[in-house]
């Protein structure tokens, strides 16, 4: 199977020195138009105590060079343009070219946040709408697209939650989070001033009813949930889930990470959530961007809508788009100006390119991949939890491990045969865990491409373990020493 | 659906392989109950011509015609082209957050050096890899220098950008964080014998923003001795990090964070930005946010990764540093691919071209009768000017110009009403400042032939009597 390696993509190419070391004096890479008016002595202007001189160590290169620089590293990256991505739980789809080319029109792309309204409809216009969209995909009564990713939403939504149940009369403590959830769920929740109570899941890797019921007392504010759960498994009984929330004066968060799965399919709002965020940058096709910027609007229920942060954009009976930041009972902002704004004109042209029934498509082809995967790759992977699957899939290195191989070293072995690796070891309630996540953007010969390549790692490990431990092997750099750079932190480049 | 790459025959044969007859099998797990009946009721699908269409649409519909003098945490300069050929490239911005070091070393070393620049702009040890934006990097300065201190009150400049003081009362109002106000002085500063007396008590964090909301310099190296004498740390803010490249950094400050958008990311009417924050390298594990570090492989190559995780989300949960997830990576890498064109020299340059146009700008404004330059302190590129007027008038008087003049500072500082900030940087011509010039003259002449013939009239009654 080694031979395999020849078919590889290869990631060996040119060595690229940092900016700083290319860089020497008196190069730029921008000639400026001329000063039309008389120039300042800035050093006497900002006087002894604010005039700097000069920015020590920064770097001085002409226009070719950058290019090359940021040609070269990017040669180095891998992006779902390369291939398929199958990070589960980021759901990494194909990024539309057309909400890049909309998204940078002048006009959307220029106009200033404190531009006044009459001159900002369009802006205005592009965020209603897409308020409206998400509103109809969720089931939801009102939106707001301020937060500016998905863990900001949870702490929007769980902050709503707070200042809802406050003028009931009592806050509460808690919130409740299954064992299976998203890092960012506890830690928004701690941000909030709410305490976390872990929920056990249950052996079909759900919430556990019983759990549930000896959890939730008058202390517990609420659940947060994501559904489908982090396994990709649908929580089936989540109407009772949230009944028993709801007649417990408590309310439900729906982590919508995995909104791929459910729309046109399933709204939360018809199975009893109150308030949930969604990533655009994930179901909606906005561009990951190696890591940001992200976008997380929040969908409320009507009677938690007078917490929405502030401003809303509301639309006037004459048509237009008004700002609306008279909200007294609003969590106040989380972001300064209207959020990604950014983001939404790449949400909207996404969702106008589908219309309802291509996001129908759309999410029956990401299930459909997802099953099509881990049925063919039960018998080679364990399958920790036996049930039909939505957009991703968990399998676990259980069998490997025998070996002394792990869902780490799989992933870097993957590398190899020119994928990106799965998401390893989350979630926490799988141990040793391959996330799965192929979304509706791969093919079916790409997906069979695929598991031949992890059937082919899987025999590899059973003939020669320490091959695959010393993965990658096909990349222009091996493995990185992670504990020394932890150790003993090089963050910047210096002189 | 152009964006689906799987035909019917690809989808048959699917669910042939694993048993299943038709899509709808796939979603027979969740109950009839609670399954979306209907067809959602959304607009499209449309072809890319008519997407496009829409959008150009929208687009009419905004200030494009104009010239643009409003800054206020959102700066308007020219973006080179190469910035948007390098960040159009599909590795740069389909990637995803560099987990697996060795397909995102492109991504984890242009950090690195975004880490760099900043820490090299702001006079600090080390800078992050970037976060949101410049209100939600000043909050997490704020929580970072609560936890540093564990003391639980903030003093915080009233020129602080409105918006983010906004956002930062959002997130501490949950930790019962006490949160005193200094108002400024005459020069638009803060008011140091203010902020001496908000000091007498145990204070987390002084934080100050430089050039302030105003556009005023602050003197953070005195604010930080008066903040370090009572044990409190300095947070400073930049919402117009261009400053630096001619401003003096507050190197004395603790944690300065900011907003980079003005390097190469667009005003997109407010987002995506770009958050930083760089602090000394003591605090480093209580940095929120992402980090590169550098490090070399199994041969010895030198190469990049996320390091020091272990304060973050994913692997803290409930005990992370915060709760952010991300950082603003695509955003940061416009700043990057920008400060590498301009370079040391061209970024000088260009701040002394944007301090000249607003310095012109304030000293025509100056001239004009019942117009005024309220605030004494040294300024960069932005100002507040007294309007000859309402300052809602002069504005519509302006925009009959074709300009946007500026922000009304009264709906955020009432004793401000009638008072303009004013942001003038490279992307604005003499020509457009001195038509700004004259519509203040005509205004002036207007309100003083108004004012004049209010005046005279009592005169001339008393003077017939």
């Amino acid at each position: 199977m080694k031979d395999q390696i020849r078919h590889a993509r290869t990631h060996v190419t040119r060595n690229e020195d940092l900016i700083f070391e290319r860089s020497s004096p008196g190069k730029s890479g921008v000639d400026l138009s001329p000063l039309d008016v008389p120039a300042v002595p800035a050093s006497e202007i900002l006087g002894k105590e604010f005039y700097r001189a000069e920015i020590p160590g920064f770097p001085e290169v002409s226009e070719l060079e950058v290019i090359r620089h940021f040609t070269r590293l990017s040669t180095w990256n891998y992006g779902v343009d390369t291939g398929l991505y199958p990070l589960g739980s980021c759901t990494m789809k194909y990024n539309p070219r057309i909400n890049e080319v909309v998204a940078r029109l002048e006009g959307l792309a220029t106009d200033h946040p404190y531009a006044p309204a009459e001159l900002a409809q369009g802006c205005l216009r592009v965020l209603y709408e897409t308020a409206q969209c998400l509103k109809e995909i969720t089931g939801m009564d009102a939106v707001s697209l301020q937060p500016a990713a998905g863990a900001q939403g949870e702490l929007s939504g769980i902050l709503m939650i707070q200042a809802c149940l406050t003028d009931r009369g009592n806050p509460r403590k808690y919130i409740l989070i299954p064992d299976s959830a998203h890092g960012t769920n506890p830690a928004s929740v701690t941000t909030s001033g709410y305490q976390v109570r872990p929920l056990k899941s249950d052996t079909h890797g759900s919430i556990d009813l019983a759990e549930l019921d000896r959890a939730m007392t008058e202390e517990v504010a609420g659940l947060m949930l994501t559904n489908p759960n982090t396994l990709g498994i649908f929580e089936v009984r989540i109407r009772e889930i949230c009944d028993l929330i709801h007649q417990r004066g408590g309310l439900v968060y729906m982590d919508g990470a995995n909104m791929n799965a459910l729309v046109g399919v399933a709204r939360p709002a018809e199975f009893g959530v109150d308030v949930m965020h969604l990533n655009l940058h994930k179901t909606f096709t906005t561009p990951h961007g190696g890591g940001g910027p992200g976008s997380g609007p929040v969908a409320v229920r009507d009677f938690l809508e007078p917490y929405l942060p502030s401003p809303t954009i509301e639309r006037a009976a004459d048509g237009t788009y008004q700002l609306n930041d008279n909200r007294p009972k609003s969590i106040g902002r989380v972001r300064a100006f209207y959020g990604n704004f950014g983001m939404a004109v790449r949400a909207l042209a996404y969702i106008l390119a589908n219309g309802g029934e291509g996001l129908l498509q759309t999410t029956q082809d990401a299930v459909l991949n997802a099953n099509y995967v881990m049925q063919q790759l039960r018998d080679t992977y364990d399958l920790p939890y036996d049930e039909p699957c939505m957009h991703e899939c968990v399998l676990s290195d259980r069998r490997q491990a025998v070996r002394g191989v792990h869902t780490g070293d799989i992933a870097k072995r993957l590398i190899d045969y020119g994928f990106h690796p799965y998401t390893t070891a989350f979630p926490l309630i799988v141990q040793g865990a391959l996330m799965i996540e192929p979304t509706e953007s791969a093919s079916k010969e790409e997906l069979d491409e695929f598991i031949e390549a992890m059937r082919a790692v899987a025999e590899e490990i059973e003939e020669d373990p320490e091959f695959v431990l010393k993965a990658p092997h096909a990349t222009r750099i091996s493995r990185l020493d992670e504990a020394t750079a932890a150790r003993r932190p090089v963050l910047r480049w210096k002189e | 659906m152009r964006y689906l790459p799987n035909s019917p025959g690809d989808r048959a044969e699917m669910l042939r392989t694993i048993g299943y007859s038709s899509l709808e099998d796939l979603f027979s797990q969740i109950p009839q109950a609670i399954r979306f009946q209907g067809r959602l009721n959304l607009p499209g699908p449309l072809s890319e011509q008519e997407i496009l269409d829409f959008f150009r649409d929208a687009a009419r519909q905004s200030s494009r015609e104009y010239v643009s003098l409003l800054g206020a945490g959102a700066y308007s300069h020219f973006r080179p082209a190469a910035v948007d050929a390098m960040l159009s490239r599909g590795e740069f911005f389909t990637a995803y957050t560099p987990y697996q070091a060795e397909l995102a070393q492109g991504t984890l070393q242009a950090m690195f050096e975004f880490q760099t620049l900043m820490a090299q702009l702001t006079g600090m040890e080390v800078s992050n890899a970037s976060l949101y934006d410049g209100s939600t990097a000043t909050t997490e300065a704020v929580l970072m220098a609560l936890r540093l201190t564990r003391r639980n009150r903030v003093v915080v400049a009233r020129t602080l950008h409105p918006e983010y003081r906004e956002v930062m009362a959002t997130y501490v109002r949950h930790l019962g964080t006490e949160i005193v106000e200094v108002p400024y002085s005459a020069s638009g500063q803060l008011d140091m014998e203010e902020l001496e007396q908000a000091l007498k008590q145990e204070t987390a964090a002084v934080v100050l923003q430089s050039p302030n909301f105003f556009g005023a310099i602050e003197p953070s190296g005195e604010i930080a001795e008066l903040a370090h004498r009572s044990g409190a740390l300095l947070v400073a803010t930049v919402t117009e990090p261009l400053s630096l490249a001619v401003v003096k950094p507050p190197t004395d400050a603790d944690i300065v964070a900011g907003e980079a958008q003005s390097f190469g990311v667009p005003v997109a009417f407010g987002g995506p930005y770009v958050g930083f924050l760089a602090t000394r390298e003591k605090f480093v594990r209580q940095m929120p946010g992402r980090l590169v570090g550098q490090t070399v492989d199994t041969q010895g190559r030198r190469g990049f990764v996320l390091t020091l995780a272990t304060r973050e989300q994913h692997i803290r949960r409930e005990k992370a540093t915060s709760n952010i997830c991300t950082n603003q990576s695509l955003c940061a890498l416009a700043a990057t691919i920008y400060l590498c064109l301009l370079g040391k020299e061209g970024l000088k340059a260009l701040a002394e071209q944007n301090l000249a146009k607003a310095h012109y700008a304030a000293r025509q404004l100056q001239e004009v009768p019942g117009a005024a330059i309220p605030f004494t302190a040294p300024y960069f590129n932005e100002f507040v000017v007294k309007a000859p007027g309402k300052a809602e008038d002069v504005l519509r008087e302006l925009r009959r110009e074709k300009i946007l003049g500026g922000v009304s500072l009264g709906p955020f500082y009432p004793e401000l009403e009638d008072h303009l900030l004013v942001c003038v940087t490279e992307t604005v011509d003499k020509a457009t400042l001195d038509r700004m010039t004259g519509v203040y003259r005509q205004f002036a002449n207007r309100t003083e032939t108004g004012n004049g013939a209010k005046t005279a009239a009592p005169h001339a009654v008393g003077q017939e009597k």
